[in-house]
């Protein structure tokens, strides 16, 4: 009998919750959890598996990574994504480089689940979308879920992955619902989804983003265009193998990504199509992303600013106008 | 604490190890044998050897891009590190870490880290993963006065107090940061009085006192083998050579032979080995002679070993 839907956060938390069971090496820290003796994860796993922590980015997360190395599995809840900037030496120069630079004698199983995203008044500096800012660095996982099932699949995965996984979750995509799964699924990463199938053009959606394509891409189905709708799921590994099978039969690519155009995800995909793929192409590949500014606060600027369905339509109308190529 | 017999020949041998093995390195960056960025430790010797030579394998040890002394002190075998400061593929880390990336896990030492201060709470975590095992190990960081100025010191010290985890701070205090003296970077002459609200155990001693320090630590580590929180001991030492290899060191001047001849960790424990009478007095040449000996051993050894294969640049990348 399947079961009633769960938000988007309930399966991350189901996700961590399995995993604490089932594996004894699982901990969960971070800021602003765990602070009564009510809270369920505390109740299920005690003060040493679960605890909050001071707002101390930096000591937080070089002991997840130090714990990591000393064969343990934490979880680190870091709110929101912005929080790792103040951290950076931990992320991106230390937890990722430890099993490498070691000539592989250690390595570093350490999720950092990061919220980000949050447009919804939350102004310039807690609605980052950060992520491309990390899927370029060596050692590095970035997993980027769209769908609630997928959201626990890849908090699965991350927790078993012997590599540092940066984990950002969709503030907007909180209270999203979906079928999820009971009981063990897992999500491998570096496994990009087909979320809709079509053979006019391919559009590329990454995390709230591809809610956004699979709208237009209903939206273009009465106009007469099958667009074919990629989420990568990880950005880092990135699966362009199926992104490329995707053009190479649509001939025809958009991206679509909340981040500012030069930071984002969209133009290392882009970049990749146009080496790999060129002779595929019929047409330029389009860019929707976030305008290369700094998220306003005032709301009908935050849509002027963001990637939206009518955009994204208008993009795929342009890459299928004759004159494109 | 006396400092004698076979307990004071060890330290001396560490010592020896230590010294003969960072001027050979010296000569070979020079000669461009060790091919990159090298920092030395020589002058503070007693510190590694004082601190480490207490440890038990299980204990973990993390350092700075100043960790030659200090891997050697917790077990490192010479031929490894030399092979690893030469790029080859027989080095500890298969010549992926080099000189500022050390890691010995097999001994404990679990890391050397290239930016300051980044290694602190890296140690946190050892402790942390000690306490959950419920065994008796001890992490133990090691950085440099310098490491005190920056947030990721402050909020490492307030998360081990905080959780009572059982790490030890060892602050080799050698009065510059880089290329800047201390009074350039803080009013606060002693590290130990920087963490003086967190409420954890400290204590300044002579870093080129080999006994001082080996005492004092002695005190610590019984404490967090017994359940006990962090301490912070600060050893005041000098760093004799400049901030790395090749540094023309124009911010200070040269500290005169004599002045060094009575600072020297080793010669210190040697003087007092022959007035004491526990150590013999062929036994200082003999030492130093052996530590020679095996420095090239394992200078050979390193040569011998091939560069790594180009493919383990991508291997590495993630663990499988």
């Amino acid at each position: 009998m399947a079961r009633e839907q769960l938000p988007y956060i309930g399966a991350i938390l189901e996700a961590i919750r399995e995993e604490m069971q089932r594996d004894e090496t699982v901990l969960y820290y971070g800021q602003n959890i765990a602070t009564t003796e009510n809270d369920p994860f505390l109740q299920a796993f005690g003060p040493d598996r679960v605890r909050v922590t001071p707002i101390s980015e930096t000591a937080e997360i070089g002991m997840a990574v130090g714990a990591a190395v000393a064969g343990y599995r934490p979880v680190v809840e870091l709110y929101m994504a912005e929080f790792m900037l103040v951290a950076m030496d931990q992320v991106v120069n230390e937890a990722n480089r430890f099993h490498y630079m070691s000539g592989g004698q250690v390595k570093v199983p350490v999720v950092l689940k990061a919220g980000y995203g949050f447009t919804a008044g939350w102004a310039g500096q807690h609605t980052g979308t950060i992520y491309g800012m990390f899927m370029g660095v060596p050692g590095l996982k970035v997993a980027v879920p769209s769908t609630p099932a997928d959201a626990k699949g890849l908090m699965t995965a991350s927790i078993r992955d012997d590599n540092p996984v940066v984990f950002f979750h969709h503030y907007l995509l909180t209270l999203e619902h979906g079928d999820v799964p009971e009981g063990e699924h897992v999500v491998p990463l570096g496994q990009a989804n087909v979320a809709r199938e079509g053979s006019d053009v391919t559009i590329v959606g990454i995390g709230w983003t591809v809610g956004k394509a699979l709208a237009a891409a209903e939206q273009l189905a009465a106009d007469g265009v099958s667009a074919e709708v990629i989420d990568p799921r990880t950005l880092a590994p990135l699966d362009t193998a199926t992104i490329l099978a995707s053009v190479e039969k649509t001939g025809r690519l958009v991206v679509v990504d909340q981040s500012t155009r030069h930071g984002s995800a969209a133009a290392v995909i882009a970049a990749e199509v146009a080496s790999e793929g060129f002779s595929s192409l019929k047409a330029p590949v389009q860019l929707v992303c976030a305008l290369d500014a700094t998220i306003p606060y005032s709301e009908p600027m935050e849509e002027y600013i963001l990637p939206n369905e009518a955009k994204i339509v208008d993009a795929v109308h342009q890459v299928l106008s004759p004159t494109a190529a | 604490m006396a400092v004698e017999g076979g307990a004071g020949r060890e330290l001396l041998r560490t010592m020896w190890r230590i010294r003969v093995f960072e001027e050979r390195v010296g000569q070979l960056t020079r000669a461009d044998e060790v091919h990159g960025l090298v920092h030395l430790s020589s002058g503070s010797e007693g510190v590694a050897a004082g601190v480490c030579g207490q440890l038990r394998a299980d204990d973990v040890v993390y350092s700075n891009h100043r960790a030659h002394g200090h891997a050697i002190a917790k077990g490192a075998p010479l031929a490894g590190v030399m092979a690893e400061l030469m790029g080859r593929d027989g080095g500890l880390c298969r010549g992926m870490g080099g000189s500022m990336h050390l890691v010995d896990a097999a001994h404990g030492f679990l890391g050397a880290t290239g930016v300051v201060g980044g290694n602190v709470p890296l140690a946190l975590g050892s402790a942390l993963a000690g306490r959950l095992q419920g065994g008796d190990q001890v992490a133990v960081v090691f950085f440099g006065d310098g490491a005190v100025q920056g947030g990721i010191f402050a909020e490492s010290v307030n998360l081990a107090t905080l959780w009572g985890l059982p790490v030890i701070l060892v602050c080799e205090n050698n009065g510059f940061a880089e290329f800047t003296p201390r009074s350039a970077h803080t009013n606060v002459e002693r590290v130990s009085d920087v963490v003086s609200p967190y409420g954890l155990e400290r204590e300044t001693v002579d870093g080129n006192d080999v006994g001082a320090v080996r005492d004092a630590f002695a005190r610590f580590l019984a404490a967090a083998r017994a359940g006990g929180g962090p301490a912070l001991l600060e050893c005041l030492t000098v760093r004799l050579r400049g901030h790395y290899e090749g540094d023309p060191q124009l911010y200070r001047e040269a500290l005169a032979a004599d002045e060094w001849q009575e600072l020297d960790p080793i010669l210190r424990l040697q003087r007092r080995g022959l007035e004491e009478g526990w150590l013999e007095a062929d036994a200082p040449a003999r030492l130093e002679q052996e530590a020679r000996d095996e420095v090239e051993d394992a200078v050979h050894a390193a040569r011998e070993s091939p560069f790594p294969p180009p493919g383990l640049t991508v291997e590495l990348v993630y663990a499988p």
